[in-house]
Order: structure tokens, then sequence, then C-alpha cells
């Protein structure tokens, strides 16, 4: 075990090397550059919010924060585990010429997406107090359920990432799953729209257990009783042991299938 | 100082070579139930053991295909053997396809940092060698363009001076010298020189016997995955030069 942590030890300046070069490079050649990170999360809001105030609305209360929220963490989910998918086969002439933990680089598409997250959920606040939406002292809770939906992603990510190298199908498959994955997550619909077996899945979903939590947090001042923590937590540590496990097992054979 | 460095024990390595691409889950499914999946097993290395003492110099010959480079990959760890296994007493420079860190829309600068850190340096530690990089590779007017517009040979300088800084324990060297003109090979030769002098560890591969013969102490000498010879360097090149 000593032998991992110092083999990770090593490799620290190397996942900063990676998170920096993904940042830097999605924003090379424009004049605003890293600001783009705060600002793209922003104005896609604020056109949403805009929209969304005079569109359909259910009867939900200050419905575009309702709907930031889903999309906070519902695109932060797609984009970590989206970009993790491919992180290994992307990186092949690396993995294939030298000696590097090749966890480094799925681990650096999760922790990209972090910084994303991070700013996103800055403009969430930020329209949030432009649409003059009561902020509480809770808002900072929001910690624990953006650490869940990281460790359900680090997961699902390590998972997706190892089977890609062999089963390139999964690239193909994995966006039709997730447009599934967000009708079966209350992003843009109230739970209470729902009936019978459909409401069992989405409640299911650990997804929604940690949406409802940010949520809760949010917009509603109060934490979420312990059903809804249990149903988000359980299965985010479980994925996440689990696909450290199947990476663990998988990984030597990467460089045969690259 | 006579301890081994590297051991190589009793290494196999094995490829399977299936018959058919199959790689995607519908027809891995069907022939996995079928009980169709074929694989030619190819043995790229058969038993090989040999220990590597500190400090010494050792040339690793043989024709193309005999397995050079998946020896090297596995001691450098890229590769996991089949069978048997490296053990390996210190840090090694790899000097095996240059230039495999690169990414091309960085700067040659933001490249140094991150082929450094790929090899495991921090960033602060780069910044006491990068002017060492910059002088040897004689790129200090080039070091903030990015580097998919520089020539090969601009790519290899940088590559070799990234690759050689510190003071490795072991340095691996696959064929690297083939690129850049006579007067950075010399260069380069020259600082490999130094590194067996400061008491580095060399494994060195290429198809110039002539260089083998200059640098190396020792040679091994593998054919279609088999140690054929090992030996001192003069005895084996003859031999080995004998056989063309």
């Amino acid at each position: 075990m000593s032998r991992y942590i110092q083999n990770f030890k090593k490799f620290l300046p190397l996942l900063k090397e990676l998170v920096s070069r993904d940042i830097k490079i999605k924003y090379r050649h424009s004049i605003l550059g890293v600001l783009w990170t705060l600002l793209n999360p922003l104005l896609m809001m604020i056109v949403l919010s805009i929209v969304f105030s005079h569109l359909f609305r259910f009867e939900i209360e200050n419905f575009p924060v309702y709907l930031l929220c889903g999309q906070v963490i519902f695109n932060f989910y797609n984009d970590a585990t989206t970009s993790a998918m491919s992180s290994i086969i992307a990186n092949a002439s690396l993995i294939r010429k030298m000696y590097i933990p090749k966890y480094l680089f799925t681990i650096s598409k999760i922790l990209s997406s972090v910084i994303n997250i991070m700013a996103s959920f800055c403009a969430l606040i930020i329209v949030m107090v432009c649409m003059r939406v009561e902020l509480h002292l809770t808002i900072l809770l929001a910690i624990f359920p953006i650490a869940l939906i990281v460790i359900f992603s680090t997961g699902v990510g390590l998972i997706i990432a190892a089977l890609t190298v062999k089963f390139r199908d999964i690239l193909h498959l994995y966006s039709v799953f997730t447009t599934v994955l967000m009708y079966l997550t209350p992003v843009i619909y109230p739970m209470s729209i729902l009936y019978g077996p459909v409401y069992k899945i989405v409640r299911l979903n650990p997804l929604t257990n940690i949406l409802i939590m940010f949520r809760d947090v949010i917009m509603y001042d109060t934490i979420s009783g312990w059903k809804t923590i249990v149903a988000g937590v359980v299965p985010s540590v479980a994925i996440l042991f689990i696909g450290v496990i199947v990476f663990y097992k998988r990984q030597d054979t990467f460089i045969l299938d690259i | 100082m006579e301890d081994s460095i590297i051991e190589v024990k009793d290494v196999s390595m094995c490829f399977n070579l299936s018959k058919e691409k199959v790689d995607n889950l519908k027809e891995y499914v069907i022939k996995a139930i079928k009980g169709q999946i074929k694989y030619d097993e190819f043995w790229a290395l058969k038993n090989i053991s040999f220990d590597i003492k500190r400090g010494d110099s050792v040339g690793l010959v043989g024709f193309n295909g005999s397995g050079k480079s998946t020896l090297l990959k596995t001691i450098a760890g890229v590769l996991k053997p089949t069978k048997g296994e490296v053990v390996v007493h210190g840090s090694i420079a790899p000097l095996i396809e240059l230039g495999a860190g690169f990414d091309m829309d960085l700067t040659a600068r933001e490249n140094v940092f991150l082929n450094g850190a790929i090899l495991g340096y921090s960033r602060k530690e780069m910044e006491g060698y990068y002017d060492d990089i910059v002088e040897f590779s004689e790129l200090e007017a080039f070091m903030d363009v990015p580097v998919k517009n520089f020539s090969s040979g601009m790519l290899a300088r940088l590559a070799f001076a990234i690759a050689t800084i510190g003071t490795p324990d072991i340095l691996i060297v696959d064929e690297v010298l083939a690129v850049g003109d006579f007067k950075f090979q010399e260069k380069c030769m020259a600082r490999i020189q130094n590194m067996v002098d400061n008491g580095a560890t060399i494994l060195f591969v290429s198809h110039s016997i002539e260089q083998v013969e200059r640098l190396c102490k020792s040679v091994v000498w593998i054919n279609k995955g088999n140690l054929k010879m090992i030996g001192s360097s003069e005895e084996i090149c003859e031999a080995y030069k004998n056989s063309q």
C-alpha cells in the first residue's frame, strides 16, 4: 500500500500539469482566456433563466434556480464521465511508451471537471443573487452533495475508461445512456409529476438523491432526510469501490488493446 | 559495488494476436458464446534472465523483431511481463521513443514542465533544470513557440535535453541517436558518456554496432525472443558482426 502512495506522490506534479494543460488548451487563442470557465456557465444560466421564467413552469417556486441546480449536478456528471471515458484511449501514445500510473489520466479529467463545477457553482450563486433569491448559510453545506457527485463520477469514470479500451462501442453508446439518465433524473421536472414504477426508478437513481440533497441546501434551507442521504452515499461509495477494482484488474491489459 | 541494479528474472512476454480483430461488444459476446474467440499466441520474449550490475554499461543487440524494444519496455515498467519479473533498484530515465509526452498545442516551455512531470519531477525541480535544457537543446529563441511548429530535429533535441536531466541511476537509450545532425549526435553521445563516467548504469540499444562497441562494456544478444549470447563487448560484437 505504501508503495502506491509513494508512487502517487511522485506523480502528483504530473496530475497538476495534466489538469492545467486541459484548462490551458481549452481557452488558448481566446481573448478572455480562463475567464471563460466562469463566463460560459454564467451566460448559459442567464439564457436558461430568462427562457424558463416565461416558458412552461411547473408549480415550483424559483423554477429557473430549480433547473439550474439540476444542470450543475447533471452537467458535471456528464462532463466528468464522458471525458474520463476516453482518457485512456486518448493518451495511448504515451501509455505505450512511458511508465505512468494510468489512473492519473482518468483522475485528471475528473479534476478538470471539478474546476468547471466550482465555476458553475459560483455562476449559480451570482444568478441567485441577481434573481433576489434568499441566500442562507446552509448553502455552504453544498460541498457534501458536490463531494458525493465527484465520488460517484470518479467511480463511473474509472469503470467506463477501463472498459472502453476493450469495447469501443461504449464511446457511441454512452451519450445515448446519459440522455436516458438525464430524463431519469429530476433535472427539469419535479418529482411530484411521477407515479408508479417510474417514480421508483427515478427515486433509486443515485443522481436523483444527490440532486435532492443539493437542492435542499441551496434552495430550501434544509438538510435532506436520512433516507435520501443513505440512498446517495451508499451507491456512490460502492461505485467508487467497484471502479477502483475494475480499473486495477484491467490496467495491465490496456497496453495490449490500445 | 558489485550489487545488481536490474534483475531480469525468467521473463516471458506473450501477445495475443487475435485472428480477427473483435472490438465490438456484440461480436465479442456472440463469439464468446460460440467459443470462437481464438488467439494466435506470439511469444516476443522467452525465458530471458540476466543481471546488470550497478555502474555497468550494457548494449542490447539483435535483428529487427527480435524483442529488444519489448525487453526495454518491460524493464522501464511500460509492459508487465506475462511470466517472470523485473526488479529494478533505482530511478530510470527512459530515452525510449523520445518526445512521447509532447503535447503539440503547448509551447516548448510548457512542454518542458509537462514532460518533466511525466518523468516524475516537480515544477520546482524543473525550474532548476530549465536553463540547462534550453542551453543544451539550443532552442533559446523558440521556447514560446507551440511545438507543432518544430522540425523533427528540434523536437528530438528538446526531448533528449529533457530526458537526460538530473542524475538517474539507470539510463535506457533506444535508437534515439539516429535523429539530429552529426554534431548533435556527438553532443548526445558525449552527454551519455559523461553520465557513464558519473556512475550511471546504461542500457543501450542501437543498430550501429560501432556505437555499441564504443559505449558498452558488456553486451546482451537477443534473437527471436531468446537470449542468444551474453558477455563482454568485444566478444559478442565480433560474433554478431560475423552472423550478419
